[in-house]
This record gives C-alpha cells, sequence and structure tokens, in this order.
C-alpha cells in the first residue's frame, strides 16, 4: 500500500532512475554520432554534458520552464487576497513552507503544482477556477496540490514532464535534419550524402523509439495511485473531503480545453486538461483516474 | 584483527546513537515551533480586531453590547494565562465574533462595505489559520509522542529527558469538529 512516504522516497529515487536512464540512452547515441564525425568517445563526452545540462536544468530550473509554457504569472497576496489566504492556511495546517503562487490567465479550470521540493515550489490555478470555487472547493483543490508538494510528486512530474518535452524536440530536429541534410547531399554528392542522411534517421528513429517509452513513465508518474493518495491526503489536511469533492464535480462538468497545456505538462494538473473529445489526448488520456471514481472516494471518507 | 571489527561496530553504533538523537531533536524542535505558530496565529486574531471594531463602529450605533463584548473577549483572551483558561477565553472570543457577523448581516450598507469585506476574509481565514495550527501541532506531538516510546529512541528520550507533550484537547464538543468558519 502506497503512503505517503512510500511515495516521498519512490519519487526521489524514480527521479534519480529517469536522469540516469536518459544520460545512458545519450551516451549510446552520443557515441554512434560521434563514431559518424570520427570520434566515438568525443561524441560520448558531448552527449554526457548534453545529458548533464538537460538533467541539472530539469532539476533546477523545470519548475521555471513549466509555469512559463503555462503562460503563468506570479502574484502577491494584494491581487487574490483569498486564493493566498487559502494556500496559507494549508501550508500551516500540511506544516509546509508557503509555496509561490501562481495564476493562469484561461477560462477553462484547472491548477497544478511544480517545484523540486517543498522549499522550492508553486502552485498555479487558471482564472477560471477562481471564478467557479468557492472558499471550501478551493481550499479542496489547494490541498490536493500541497499534498503533491508534501509527498514530492512535483519532483519527478516536473522532470519527466521537461524531459519527455526535450526528447520529443530532439526526436523533431535530427529527422528535420535528416530530411534537409539529406536532400542537400544527395545533390552535391550522391556517394557520400547516403550515410550522413542515414546517421541522423537512426538517431532520429531511436529518439522516436525513445519517446514512447518516456511517455509511459510520464503516465506512470500520475498513477492512478498517486492521485488517489493525494486527493486522501487533501481530505486529511482540510478534515472536509466535500471540498474537494463538490469541486471536482464543478470541474468535470466543464468541457473547456486548457489551451496552455500539451504533452510534457498535462500531467501535472489536477484533471487532465486536454479533454477526450481532443484528438490530441488520444490514448494519454489514461494519465488521469476516472474524475467521478475520484469523486465517490472522497464521499466514502468519513 | 579483532581490534579493527570492535571498531568498526562501535563506530557504526556512534553513527546511529548521533541520528537517533538529532531525529528527536528534530521533532522536539517541530513541536516547540508548532506551537509558536498557534500563538503567531491567536495574535493575528488580536490584532485584527480593533481594526474591524473600528470600521463597524459608525454602522452599528444602536449594537454597542455585541461590540463591546468582542473588546472584552479580546482582552480577556489576551490577559488569561494557563492553557485551559486561554482555550476557553479564545472560545468565547470566537463566539462574540460570530454573534457580530450575525449582526452585521442586517445592515446591507456594513455588508457592502470594501473594508469590511476584506476584514471578515481576513477574520476568516486567521480562525482557520488558528485550527490548522493546532491540528498540525497535535500531529507533530503525535509523532514525538510515538517516537519516544518507541525502541531505541527510548533509551535515548529516557537519558536526556525528552518528555512527551500534551496535544491541544478542546472541551468544547463543537469547537471539536473544527467547524469550517465562514462568515460570508
Amino acid at each position: 500500500m502506497e503512503n505517503l512516504y512510500t511515495a516521498m522516497s519512490a519519487n526521489k529515487r524514480n527521479s534519480f532512475f529517469i536522469t540516469v536512464a536518459l544520460t545512458a540512452v545519450f551516451v549510446v547515441l552520443g557515441y554512434f554520432l560521434g563514431q559518424y564525425w570520427g570520434s566515438g568517445y568525443g561524441g560520448v563526452f558531448i552527449a554526457f554534458l548534453v545529458a548533464l545540462v538537460m538533467s541539472l536544468s530539469a532539476y533546477y530550473g523545470g519548475d521555471k520552464m513549466v509555469l512559463g509554457i503555462s503562460r503563468a504569472k506570479r502574484i502577491e497576496k494584494k491581487d487574490f487576497p483569498q486564493l493566498f489566504n487559502v494556500i496559507e492556511e494549508l501550508a500551516i495546517a500540511g506544516g509546509l513552507p508557503m509555496p509561490a503562487i501562481y495564476v493562469i490567465d484561461d477560462t477553462a479550470p484547472n491548477a497544478f503544482a511544480t517545484g523540486r521540493d517543498p522549499k522550492h515550489a508553486s502552485v498555479a490555478i487558471t482564472t477560471g477556477l477562481i471564478q467557479k470555487l468557492n472558499r471550501d472547493e478551493l481550499q479542496g483543490v489547494m490541498a490536493h496540490e500541497l499534498s503533491h508538494v508534501g509527498n514530492r510528486d512535483i519532483l519527478y512530474a516536473t522532470m519527466v514532464g521537461i524531459l519527455v518535452g526535450s526528447i520529443a524536440m530532439m526526436s523533431d530536429f535530427f529527422l528535420r535534419s535528416f530530411f534537409w541534410g539529406g536532400g542537400r547531399r544527395r545533390r552535391s554528392n550522391n556517394s557520400e550524402g547516403g550515410g550522413g542522411g542515414a546517421i541522423f534517421l537512426v538517431v532520429a528513429i531511436a529518439l522516436a523509439v525513445i519517446a514512447p517509452i518516456f511517455t509511459k513513465l510520464l503516465q506512470l508518474a500520475v498513477s492512478r495511485q498517486r492521485e488517489y493518495l493525494a486527493d486522501a491526503s487533501a481530505a486529511k489536511l482540510t478534515r472536509y473531503p466535500e471540498g474537494l469533492a463538490s469541486a471536482l464535480q464543478k470541474i468535470s462538468g466543464d468541457k473547456e480545453v486548457l489551451e496552455v497545456a500539451n504533452r510534457a505538462t498535462q500531467h501535472l494538473y489536477i484533471v487532465n486538461p486536454i479533454k477526450p473529445f481532443e484528438k490530441r489526448a488520444g490514448n494519454l488520456f489514461s494519465t488521469h483516474p476516472p474524475i467521478q471514481d475520484r469523486i465517490a472516494r472522497l464521499r466514502a471518507i468519513r | 584483527m579483532i581490534g579493527w571489527v570492535v571498531l568498526i561496530i562501535l563506530a557504526v553504533l556512534v553513527f546511529a546513537a548521533i541520528g537517533i538523537f538529532n531525529n528527536l531533536v528534530v521533532l522536539r524542535k517541530r513541536c516547540d515551533s508548532g506551537w509558536a505558530q498557534i500563538d503567531v496565529q491567536l495574535k493575528r486574531r488580536y490584532d485584527l480586531i480593533p481594526n474591524l471594531v473600528e470600521t463597524v463602529k459608525g454602522y452599528l450605533k444602536h449594537e454597542r453590547e455585541v461590540l463591546e463584548n468582542v473588546t472584552k473577549a479580546r482582552q480577556q483572551a489576551i490577559d488569561v494565562s494557563g492553557v485551559k483558561e486561554q482555550a476557553k477565553a479564545e472560545n468565547m472570543l470566537t463566539s462574540t465574533l460570530r454573534s457580530l457577523f450575525a449582526v452585521a448581516e442586517s445592515y446591507p450598507d456594513l455588508k457592502a462595505n470594501q473594508n469590511m469585506l476584506a476584514l471578515q476574509e481576513e477574520l476568516a481565514s486567521t480562525e482557520n489559520k488558528i485550527s490548522f495550527s493546532r491540528q498540525h501541532y497535535n500531529e507533530v506531538v503525535l509523532e514525538y509522542n510515538t517516537r519516544i516510546e518507541q525502541v531505541p529512541a527510548n533509551i535515548f528520550a529516557t537519558i536526556f529527558n525528552f518528555k512527551a507533550r500534551d496535544f491541544f484537547e478542546i472541551e468544547d464538543p463543537v469547537e471539536k469538529k473544527a467547524p469550517k468558519v465562514s462568515f460570508t
């Protein structure tokens, strides 16, 4: 059975594991690319550096990137006094430091938390959600987010999001290099051009193969257990499960799509921001447990 | 050879002992800061009340008694000492505040006053912070009290005089359920 403490260490362990796995993959790819350019070990060295920079920036700057992608703006108490108060109350209840609060200017109701540890945590909420919820419901949603902060889900979820995003980007880059580079070479020099294109194709294919594996990891990052656990911890914080339950009810009734959410950040949100009728959601819809089930579980808490 | 083994075992034991001791210190510190947090929030409520009275005074000319009760309850809460008396005075203050807000309901002008709305939110939030800080205090005390009774930490607890802490208990059965205070 997953509880707060096993979740906490599992998150730290998984974050470390995904970094090591990424570095290993990069080093292997770097070796082949390096071979092509004349020095396998030079390639390994560069790939290692790239992996290191990526991991470090995901660890230290991942939260800023995610918030930037989501176009979230930092707020002060005077901007949204009630929201600020609600979060302050919950930080006291959970014995956590006060997180930075961000607001996303979008009418779709949603919220997420990010950061590497409770001391460097941020919570973001859409203006749509602030408007739709009453105080108790807002408290429930924020308690859910602070539970993610408390058990370090935010570290793993942020790392995975950033790394998945960069791999998708690199896959695109190599695929384009293959098409453009290959084409140019074929025009100028037929005998050598094929090899240059091929190596890019291999890298692109390798990355294209890795990307779904990382997406799978991303799904695991929000295993149903983890979301249920955050819901339960939220109920424990507020001692009022109905607040979150009725907030989820309200959110589930809303059909709006959050424009700023994408493949790399969708798993961070309290409910999947990419609604099932959207084509881009596809089978990734399973990143979140069914909302009605979550509500039923919350209402069963007594 | 045997000397080395003994030395290593001793070193491991010493490190384990340091770890256990430090853990106890951390847990005790958390109890202290949890208790301090309650005081911070209570103090905050005292500070908000004069503001509230000032705002409300002009509107509630015929409800002087309600206002006086709040002021009196506040003074009492500041003056008393002893955990039990303190809890009682705080409860008194909470209920006088509630009746003040109930009375304010029948004054539309007052209800629409921006200052009043802001104060209501601040006081509602402070009430929540008080009960949440008590809740958190009880959680850390539970963890600390459990730890000092567990083997092997209980040995250190006895030697270094780590005493069990009292839980924050509220006699009033209504308060016990940690009611959601919502003045709006």
